[in-house]
């Protein structure tokens, strides 16, 4: 019967057919400690000095994708902001706007794959929303997710602390997410095997809190790739990437190739970038390697130069800037 | 994949650069400097991208032509696409063109506006439109040299055996050889030598550039797009300057056969003819277009909605020309990074992918401060 349920306008009417989507749907998959009995706000205690608190939208079309959706997405991309901020995520919220019409069976697996990226990192859902909107006035699912996350008081993170001579570290391929939304869009390529990088690079984050007081900064290199994420970073000092370095999946060189994109300027959203002192890079790297999250990690550069500048050194031995993305590279990729 | 590591093509990077160093030395002897014009916008990008120019010695020069189609396309043309959207035409393009200004406003403003206009990476995708709505006219934006054209035209073709009415081209497809001897005619350009495009010459064959070659004594060399393609190229070009000869050296000859392809040549001439067409900054070039043949005109855009493509409006300080014709280099350009910005866009040279001016400001990192530690 799910086959060919649909989701209906009174669905986010308020009436029965609401309360039955959220008891079937929602509490039967979140409904443990703070969303017990759907209180209209979650009570939450926190034993921690700071908190850091998130909030994130998601339109990514198309809705499914090769390595991921919109679900795991949206538990990733939230999970991340506050894992790059130095906090352990804790609190979820989830807010689903959903369009008439839209199969049962979609919403299910959508809710199915976010349960799944929930559990996966120890994180509760604690509250949430749902409105179901006209057919047309949006495209299937839209979410919205809020985080809270306890400081890791351990980092001390600010792109001016950043010196001459720090190491760049990326935790694995760029540019893999925005490379297989792309090509599930267009129907290009999809036997190229590429997937999306959708992942909580919380682990990453983690592994690095020996270290901590070396880390300078980090960031999921997300919309405008790592050329966005490095000008954000040069505030203090520019940045200095050997292209020989870099590392990408042999299908995204391709489809990238193909569409004209550098991959510098593709998102990511299962990556982690880090500028650290030189002292501790090595350590770093090395713990990284041993997670499935970092497995592909290397070093791609240096922290060298003026404030606001990016340049890649090529395989030729030449020099060139890395500017920043301009105009619509790729919309609704998240 | 770290593409570029592989110890065997740095080892060839390095022993084609000696080499190059090595011939430019001797033709310095000579006093001797060497201008290359490369005429395709993949070229022009992929040199910015390597950091090539400045590795070159100061007598070999690196300078782009009208190898951008973009580039070469008017603000008028961008005026009769809007007009179209106006007129309830549902447009497809190439995203190159999105924000490619107008007389007024560009594409991706009328899109915000509420016309309908599609981004696409294939021209099949125009095709797709016309079949799901066949009362509403679909326009596809036909701009590009003979490499795009023939994708296009392929798309034509299968659109009429396929007994499809709402689909039209606005054309403005422009060819490189014509072109070069515009260029070569100009007594303000001096060209010693021209780097010939790879993809463009795969449809139409390194023998169309001989009349160069032979009538007026420039090396003209097809290459590929690599790093290594280009030294390989500005190698052979050099080799040619030093003996005193003039000849057609394909480098391409993975791709590149002295003929063409003849199949996509026959396709294209079923349906196109030379035209006489205005190149943006430089003027009419006789016979250097592909309009539609006369028994085509269902499908020409222009003709469907009784318009006809305009000169168009372009900001007085826009030297965009003289960029396309290597009279300039983008900097030299009065509104380069001076109110030209690949966000505010004021010529197409800046916001087209291959736009000479887009690569400097993306790639270039001269002109902007030195750092103070490297």
């Amino acid at each position: 019967m799910d086959d060919e349920r649909r989701v209906l306008l009174a669905h986010g009417g308020g009436g029965r057919l609401s309360r039955e989507l959220i008891e079937r749907e929602i509490v039967s998959r979140f409904g443990q400690e703070a969303l017990q009995g759907l209180p209209d706000a979650a009570a939450l205690t926190l034993n921690t000095p700071s908190i850091r608190f998130t909030t994130d939208s998601f339109v990514v079309q198309p809705l499914f994708f090769p390595g991921g959706c919109i679900g795991d997405l949206a538990v990733h991309g939230t999970l991340n902001d506050l894992a790059v901020s130095g906090a352990r995520p804790l609190y979820l919220s989830l807010s689903m706007i959903l369009e008439e019409g839209l199969p049962w069976s979609t919403l299910r697996r959508v809710l199915d794959a976010i349960r799944a990226a929930v559990r996966a990192s120890g994180t509760l859902v604690v509250t949430g929303d749902t409105k179901v909107v006209r057919r047309g006035q949006c495209d299937g699912i839209y979410l919205s997710m809020a985080g809270i996350g306890a400081g890791l008081e351990a980092f001390s993170l600010s792109p001016a602390s950043i010196r001459p001579g720090d190491v760049i570290l990326v935790s694995g391929t760029l540019g893999d997410h925005g490379m297989a939304v792309l090509s599930a869009r267009e129907s290009l390529f999809l036997d190229s095997g590429l997937v999306s990088d959708t992942a909580s690079v919380f682990p990453l984050v983690e592994a690095m809190l020996p270290w901590a007081s070396g880390v300078r900064f980090m960031r999921d290199p997300t919309r405008g790739g790592l050329a966005a994420t490095l000008h954000e970073a040069s505030v203090g000092c520019g940045f200095v990437l050997d292209e020989t370095e870099l590392p990408f999946a042999p299908a995204a060189v391709v489809i990238a190739d193909l569409l004209g994109i550098s991959l510098l300027h593709a998102p990511c959203e299962g990556r982690m970038v880090a500028v650290v002192a030189p002292e501790v890079a090595e350590a770093i790297l090395a713990v990284w390697l041993g997670l499935p999250e970092g497995c592909g990690a290397c070093r791609i550069g240096r922290a060298e130069g003026m404030a606001g500048r990016v340049t890649l050194r090529t395989m030729i031995g030449g020099v060139t800037l890395l500017d920043m993305p301009h105009g619509e590279l790729l919309p609704r990729i998240c | 994949m770290k593409g570029f590591s592989d110890p065997a093509l740095a080892g060839a990077a390095r022993r084609l650069s000696a080499a190059i160093q090595e011939l430019a030395a001797r033709l310095a002897t000579q006093g001797k400097t060497v201008r290359i014009m490369e005429v395709c916008g993949t070229h022009t990008m992929a040199i910015a991208r390597s950091g090539l120019r400045h590795l070159l010695p100061a007598n070999l020069l690196l300078t782009s032509g009208p190898g951008c189609p973009v580039c070469v396309t008017g603000p008028g043309y961008i005026d009769a696409a809007l007009e179209m959207a106006d007129r309830g035409a549902c447009i497809v393009t190439f995203g190159d063109l999105i924000r490619v200004p107008g007389s007024k406003i560009h594409l991706a403003e009328a899109r915000a506006r509420g016309g309908d206009i599609r981004v696409c990476y294939s021209p099949m995708e125009a095709l797709r439109l016309a079949q799901e709505a066949p009362d509403r006219p679909v326009v596809f934006l036909a701009i590009g040299f003979e490499t795009t054209a023939a994708p296009i035209i392929g798309m034509l073709d299968l659109a009429l055996q396929a007994g499809v009415k709402n689909l039209f081209l606005l054309t403005a497809f422009k060819c490189v050889p014509p072109a070069l001897t515009a260029l070569i005619a100009d007594p303000e350009i001096r060209i010693d030598a021209f780097l010939c495009p790879g993809h463009v010459s795969a449809i139409i064959g390194a023998d169309a550039y001989r009349f160069v070659a032979e009538t007026q004594r420039i090396p003209c060399v097809v290459a590929g797009f690599e790093p290594l393609d280009i030294l390989l190229a500005i190698e052979g070009i050099l080799t040619q300057r030093v003996s005193g000869e003039a000849r057609v050296d394909n480098q391409y000859q993975r791709v590149v056969r002295p003929e063409g392809n003849h199949k996509i040549k026959q396709l294209m001439a079923r349906y196109l003819i030379p035209a006489d067409v205005d190149w943006r900054g430089i003027g009419v070039i006789p016979s250097s277009g592909l309009a539609l043949r006369p028994e085509f005109r269902p499908y020409d855009a222009e003709a469907h909605f009784d318009l006809e493509v305009q000169p168009g409006r372009i900001h007085p300080d826009c030297q965009c020309g003289e960029v396309l014709k290597g009279k300039i280099t983008p900097p030299e350009c009065r509104l380069f990074r001076r109110g030209c910005h690949p966000d505010h866009p004021i010529g197409p040279c800046m916001v087209s992918s291959e736009g000479t001016c887009a690569a400097w400001f993306h790639y270039d990192p001269i002109g902007i401060p030195e750092n103070r530690h490297g």
